[in-house]
């Protein structure tokens, strides 16, 4: 059985037409890093609220280890549900030290027990020698080791993380990426977390749901969700891939940049998905549909060049020996199938 | 993500609101109780319009003579490599431990007959007195509000903008008139907007400069007559001018939200060399200073030594006593409503809250005599029986400071934010062991300055004792009020330099609570 079930959750902020989070569900299997991917606004943030218990939402179900903890006119209160939760910006008690914020959780220890339980996690977070210290004479990187020591502390069920990596600087969050992956795998720890950010999700995650609007687009593995995108909105949030609409003829799509194959037979008006890496440019031919690059932006490795169509535009990833300057006609040709998409 | 605020809140919340627009209301209903003909002889008489020439042009005066003075104090001591800079800031904020009253009785008691002045010189000296001695007093009194303003502007002004003016072509000249001056006008406006209040209700400089300003005549109304209606109207008239002026300053204030663009920290400003202009720095700092601290502490100081100062210690301890007994529980509550106040504006925002926390601020901004009439007005017509009591005292002491408490829970929640309410609640907490183990301690600082705050403010304060205290009551301020106001000089110097002393210590007190919480 799933660790943590979430079924049909339904949030509506006062004052808003828009439901915030609009019939969700999703499961999180045990030992697992669940990634919650989306736009600002998609609803991440408050699905993982409702799941610590600090919002209520105004229908569907939550159940964490078992227990039902929302939702069946149960309700188990934030403080009484075993989750931890690693905010965002941290959210350190500023009046106790390093060490007092880890204890904090850790009432359910007989007293002599707690310093001793606090230390082994400051150490193993290499923060011992800041354990006196308070949370405002810390940097960055230390704070967030602090917030995700106090969250781990009581062994929760699950840990939640609000956009872990947002506050930290870029040159940081490789590092800090590949250390906490580490010991949630050491100890075998589910956790849940929320970004905006695809390379971090894909980076992180055992598994990606991909939010859009309050509802969950489609979930997979980094690999899936990259390679076989469901619809239109995973495609390009995803790798931003090019997204072009066409007539289907069974095995291929006519589209504005000429014949593509597909990855499985369609008829009528089709959607693919063509990652920019995934296409090739050449000298432009007499009866083939061209295009006219119209940038070229050097990125050292590579290449980014937009080409425009008559009635579509394309991004194309090539390598430092692209031939082609802006202006120059050129022709766009697949080199892996398109993906149809919804 | 909004909530309904609970009711714990929204309850004292409004009470506060309540209480503090009834009395105003009834002022205005008391006004209007008369037959129009009266009426209109009341509002169209010609004092009405000297008295508000007087008022306007006090203001102007102070708040004049307070920027020609906290502006250069504030550049010189943010700006320059002037030696000594921290002494002269200390220097700078010093007068406000004086309240006006003390440093008109000061400024008053240096030329008195057998004054310090005339036991140098043999003759008294210059009498400064009516509107030059009001304006003097209430300048000594209110530069440091200025200057503070203008010290923490100059301080936090990022100085890459004047690096730009420079490199777009402007010499330094232009560059302070057009990028530095500019910058300053919103925290000015400020600082300009609680002069103009301060000075709008002072009761206490302007009565013992015998100057009459609206606060002033509308004292003298109302102890001269029974017929309270011209002295509804006054109050209303002063309520009317703060209104108007407090409005227009909003407005501006509003247009002009200045905030730095960009991101990282804002660098360090060089100091600009003094050079040959150090010495005329110091001399008009050695000035300043003068006039500000040593005048009235030499005042002061003088009459203790004077035959009179220590005939009645008993009734220095009475008064003390007074002044505690009304000032401790207003601090009390004024600090306890503040933190249902700051909770529904920081954690509720909506047109309601909004609402009911400006009506704290209006209780501030209300003259205190105008406020104290209104609570006269209400009392004796709906209750009688709480007619100069003690407890309406505290009551209107603790709705007219309650803003100055506010602010400090404000800023202490700015800390105690939900998020640090909710880690406490995922780690096991509920919510009364939360607030008690995490949201306290946490405003327990801010809580501390706002009771300092308000107990420093009913400590010193005037005008609301006179009107509202009960019969035969003693405070440090009454007692010395009426010391003066008899020429008493050397009886009135033990209670100025008690409120002297106690302001000091109260405000070192506060500046040390705040200088640790950095």
């Amino acid at each position: 059985m799933s660790l943590l079930l979430v079924e049909d959750l339904f949030l509506r902020f006062r004052g808003q037409a828009r439901p915030a989070v609009d019939g969700l569900s999703f499961a999180v299997e045990r030992g697992e890093i669940f990634g919650l991917l989306g736009p600002s606004g998609s609803g991440k943030t408050s699905t993982l609220r409702m799941i610590a218990g600090f919002e209520r939402p105004e229908r569907g179900r939550i159940v964490l280890d078992g227990r039902a903890i929302e939702g069946d006119g149960a309700f188990v209160p934030p403080e009484r549900r075993n989750v931890g939760f690693v905010f965002q910006e941290f959210a350190l008690f500023p009046h106790l030290t390093v060490m007092e914020n880890v204890m904090f959780g850790l009432h359910g220890l007989p007293r002599g027990e707690r310093a001793g339980r606090a230390m082994e996690i400051l150490e193993r977070a290499q923060l011992a020698e800041h354990a006196a210290r308070y949370p405002r004479q810390l940097s960055g990187g230390q704070q967030q080791r602090v917030a995700l020591a106090r969250a781990m502390a009581p062994r929760p069920h699950v840990i939640l993380m609000d956009e872990p990596f947002g506050s930290l600087d870029p040159d940081l969050r490789e590092d800090a990426r590949r250390k906490i992956a580490d010991v949630f795998r050491e100890h075998a720890m589910s956790a849940v977390f929320v970004t905006h950010d695809q390379t971090e999700a894909l980076g992180f995650a055992d598994r990606i749901g991909v939010m859009r609007e309050g509802r969950i687009e489609q979930v997979g593995t980094p690999e899936e969700l990259y390679n076989k995108p469901r619809t239109r909105f995973v495609a390009s949030f995803i790798g931003g891939s090019n997204i072009l609409s066409g007539i289907g003829r069974g095995d291929c799509v006519m589209t504005p940049i000429g014949r593509v194959p597909i990855d499985r037979d369609a008829t009528g008006n089709v959607t693919i998905a063509l990652r920019p890496e995934h296409l090739q440019l050449e000298a432009a031919t007499a009866g083939e549909p061209s295009g006219q690059v119209v940038s070229r932006v050097f990125h050292g490795h590579d290449l980014t060049i937009r080409v425009a169509f008559a009635e579509a535009e394309v991004s194309v990833w090539d390598d430092y020996r692209c031939p082609f300057r802006v202006g120059e006609a050129v022709r766009v040709r697949p080199r892996e199938k398109g993906v149809v998409v919804e | 993500m909004k909530r309904t605020p609970p009711w714990f809140l929204t309850v004292p919340a409004l009470a506060v609101g309540l209480a503090v627009l009834v009395p105003i209301g009834y002022l205005a209903a008391r006004a209007f109780d008369a037959d129009p003909a009266t009426l209109r002889d009341l509002v169209w008489r010609a004092r009405n319009l000297e008295l508000l020439a007087n008022t306007l042009a006090l203001a102007s005066v102070v708040i004049a003579a307070s920027t020609l003075v906290a502006l250069p104090l504030a550049w010189l001591t943010t700006r320059t490599d002037l030696p000594g800079r921290f002494v002269v800031t200390l220097l700078s904020i010093l007068p406000l431990a004086i309240p006006g009253y003390v440093v008109g009785y000061a400024l008053l008691g240096i030329g008195a007959p057998h004054g310090p002045l005339s036991s140098i010189f043999g003759v008294g000296g210059p009498r400064l007195s009516g509107f030059v001695g009001a304006a003097v007093a209430l300048t000594i009194y209110n530069f440091p509000l200025v200057y503070l303003h203008l010290r923490t502007a100059f301080a936090s002004m990022d100085p890459s903008l004047t690096d730009a003016a420079r490199s777009l072509g402007l010499s330094p000249r232009r560059v302070f008139e057009r990028v530095t001056l500019p910058q300053l006008v919103p925290a000015y406006l400020s600082s300009v907007l609680l002069v103009l209040l301060y000075v709008l209700g002072d009761f206490g400089v302007v009565s013992l400069m015998r100057f009459e300003t609206f606060s002033y005549a509308l004292y003298l109304q109302y102890i001269a007559s029974l017929d309270r209606t011209y002295a509804a109207w006054l109050a209303l008239m002063l309520l009317a001018i703060t209104t108007t002026l407090v409005v227009a300053e909003f407005r501006l204030l509003r247009d002009l939200a200045l905030e730095r663009t960009g991101l990282g920290a804002p660098p360090k400003a060089r100091p600009r060399r003094l050079g040959a202009w150090t010495t005329p720095a110091y001399a008009f700092i050695g000035v300043v200073a003068l006039a500000s601290v040593a005048l009235p502490v030499w005042s002061i100081v003088y009459w203790m030594g004077q035959r009179g100062a220590w005939t009645d210690a008993n009734e220095l301890v009475r008064s003390f006593a007074g002044s505690l007994s009304v000032s401790a529980p207003a601090a009390f509550l004024a600090t306890l409503l503040a933190v249902p106040m700051a909770f529904l504006s920081r954690r509720h925002a909506s047109g309601l809250t909004h609402v009911l926390e400006r009506s704290a601020y209006i209780g501030y901004a209300t003259p205190a005599l105008a406020f104290a009439l209104g609570w006269v007005v209400v009392v004796l017509r709906a209750a009688p029986w709480f007619y100069q009591t003690a407890a309406l005292l505290v009551l209107a002491y603790t709705l007219h400071f309650l803003a100055q408490a506010i602010g400090p829970v404000r800023a202490g929640l700015h800390v105690a934010t939900p998020r640090i309410e909710e880690a406490s609640r995922s780690l096991g907490l509920g919510p009364l062991a939360t607030f008690r183990r995490v949201t306290l301690p946490i405003l327990r600082p801010g809580l501390t300055a706002a009771a300092i705050l308000v107990f420093l403010s009913c400590l010193k304060e005037l005008p609301l004792t006179i009107i509202l205290s009960p019969l035969d009551f003693e405070t440090l301020a009454l007692n010395m009020y009426a010391f003066t106001t008899e020429a008493m000089f050397a009886e009135a110097a033990p209670y100025a330099l008690s409120i002297v002393l106690l302001s000091a210590l109260l405000t070192s007190i506060l500046f040390h609570k705040v200088g640790e919480e950095r």
